[in-house]
């Protein structure tokens, strides 16, 4: 038999399997599992956008777009966030739309990063951005958050990890996976360091909108930002719409159009019908989607203050839909933890690790779930640890 | 106040307790706003939706429509007032277009309903002319679908 590894790039080589695949492998093949290790709404899209999404099919809409997107989703999501946040992205150079938020990020590190340069992330962070980074050829430089904190990043701990290679800073808030946020001050600092380092930043902001007691700040709102900052967002999580692939990326001319001429060789552009379903979304989309959040919101509290009663340490987690306990106390490591628990009670959660490093003692509990399905994982978490 | 209100019109039977944990109220102010909320009457009753279909229990419903002659001295509300108080009529509108009040009537057959009408409804003074559709099957019942609905099919583990 032909070994076909050895045709495998180098690169390649050096990605390692994603930590959450490990979960999701045991998990599946179990029956009656409680998840709590879903990284996506359980709300389906909003029956007005999927409608949306079906009269465009029935119309016939089943062509190619503009490789940047159709232009009136782009004057939609210009619209959307000069509405929310008073920043103003021009729909015709400065908004590109893609699959997703993970196509973004990808295009936004392959048209910055030379090979050897390095990107800054925090961590615990969204799994994704680490390979990425390797496979656009630069070197991922990981910053740790703590508990302490709040798992917020300081502009201090940035400025500690740049060096003359350092390209871009990723940052993502509110956070998968603890649910963190950062406060505009907290923005602020890092902003400063930004400028005197000559940086850029790529700002992850899938999760504006699931932000509870307190507004999200747009990174590119902050003085001097607006040319410094490649701001990703996308409909996913908002509006419940992973499985469509709606993301979009805004930024200054100079980056976007870099960004659209990888986009345009690989992916052309992104589907019509979910963009079609996206502009529905943007312009009609606004009630269903506070419905959601404030039911999010809910659930947070039950569950946060659930965990809290067991035991389980957790701050409060202030955006997403993730709460993300320590284990400490029990004496387990997160991965003891978060296998015995599957074995023993059924209910899956995603070691805080996988995250990174300083993830290590924490749990990832997504409570995108029913509020039947949390209490009874909490009943469970309870006998697990009696 | 409003969430305590949505979270009870999914859900009445859900504890103070609980209403509490979700809201980040206590649990004695839950109780006093849902009190408040009872005496000012915006919470009018504590109702169940169910299928009656299933139990076996056949009621018969019928949708009528009513166009109505305003008496000297008698608006609609006076007439809607009267037909309200039959206990076969579960809902009254006044509503625009081709007739004024819609009634949703509910009997244990078709006969009953149909005498209901005739002799309780069409003989009213006001009434001008009647028409009765008999409801076959329902879908959807004050927000709550009556049918199975497909379970999402989400990986158990995701990014
Ligand atoms: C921080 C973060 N960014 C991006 C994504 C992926 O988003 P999309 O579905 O738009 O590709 C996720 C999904 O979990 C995420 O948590």
């Amino acid at each position: 038999m032909t070994d076909v590894k050895k045709f495998l790039s180098d690169k390649i080589k050096t990605v390692p399997p994603s930590g959450i695949r490990k979960y999701f492998d045991m998990v599946i093949g179990m029956d009656d599992v409680i998840s709590l290790g879903v990284g996506e709404p359980d709300f389906v899209t909003p029956w007005h956008i999927r409608e949306a999404c079906i009269y465009s099919l029935e119309k016939g809409h089943t062509s190619y777009t503009s490789n940047s997107g159709l232009i009136e989703l782009r004057e939609a999501i210009s619209d959307s966030f000069h509405n929310d946040y008073g920043v103003d992205y021009n729909p015709d150079d400065q908004i590109l739309v893609t699959t997703g938020v993970s196509e973004a990020a990808d295009l936004a590190l392959r048209a910055l990063v030379n090979p050897g340069d390095e990107v800054i992330l925090h961590e615990p962070c969204y799994v994704s951005y680490k390979p990425s980074i390797i496979l656009s050829g630069g070197t991922p430089v990981p910053v740790s958050t703590t508990r302490d904190n709040e798992f917020r990043v300081t502009g201090e701990q940035i400025e500690a990890a740049i060096t003359d290679r350092t390209k871009a800073i990723i940052l993502s808030y509110p956070n998968n996976p603890t649910g963190a946020v950062m406060q505009k001050q907290d923005l602020e600092e890092v902003a400063d360091v930004v400028v005197e380092h000559d940086l850029l930043v790529i700002s992850d902001e899938v999760y504006d909108k699931l932000t509870y007691n307190g507004k999200h700040t747009c990174f590119s709102s902050l003085n001097g930002m607006e040319d410094r900052t490649i701001l990703l967002n996308g409909l996913s999580k908002s509006h419940a719409m992973t499985g469509l692939r709606v993301g979009y990326a805004m930024g200054p001319p100079g980056l976007i159009s870099a960004m659209l001429l990888i986009h345009q060789y690989t992916m052309l552009c992104a589907p019509i019908t979910a963009q079609m379903g996206a502009i529905e979304a943007l312009r009609n989309g606004e009630a269903e989607m506070q419905a959601m959040v404030r039911e999010y919101n809910r659930r947070r509290r039950l569950f946060v203050t659930g965990l809290n009663r067991l035991g389980l340490d957790c701050f409060e987690p202030r955006g997403a839909f993730y709460a993300f306990p320590s284990v400490k106390s029990t004496g387990m490591t997160s991965s003891q933890f978060a296998e015995e628990l599957l074995h023993q009670q059924k209910v899956a959660v995603v070691p805080g690790e996988v995250f990174g490093q300083s993830g290590d003692g924490f749990l990832r509990c997504s409570y995108a779930s029913s509020l039947d399905e949390l209490k009874t994982a909490l009943e469970k978490i309870e006998e697990f640890l009696s | 106040m409003n969430e305590i209100l949505e979270i009870i019109e999914q859900d009445p039977k859900k504890d103070p307790s609980e209403i509490a944990l979700l809201t980040g109220y206590s649990e004695k102010e839950v109780q006093t706003r849902i009190k408040e909320l009872e005496d000012s009457g915006i919470i009018r009753k504590y109702k169940a939706v169910i299928d009656w279909d299933r139990v076996g229990e056949e009621y018969v419903y019928a949708i009528i429509e009513l166009k109505i002659t305003l008496g000297d001295r008698s608006g609609y509300d006076t007439i809607a007032h009267r037909i309200a108080s039959f206990n076969e009529v579960r809902s009254i509108r006044l509503i625009s277009g081709d007739h004024d009040l819609s009634l949703t009537v509910r009997g244990k057959s078709m006969k009953d309903v149909a005498f209901f009408v005739v002799e309780k409804i069409a003989s009213l003074d006001q009434v001008q002319s009647t028409v009765t559709h008999f409801v076959l099957k329902t879908y959807k019942e004050d927000g709550v679908p009556l049918f199975e609905q497909e379970k999402s099919k989400r990986l158990a583990i995701s990014p």
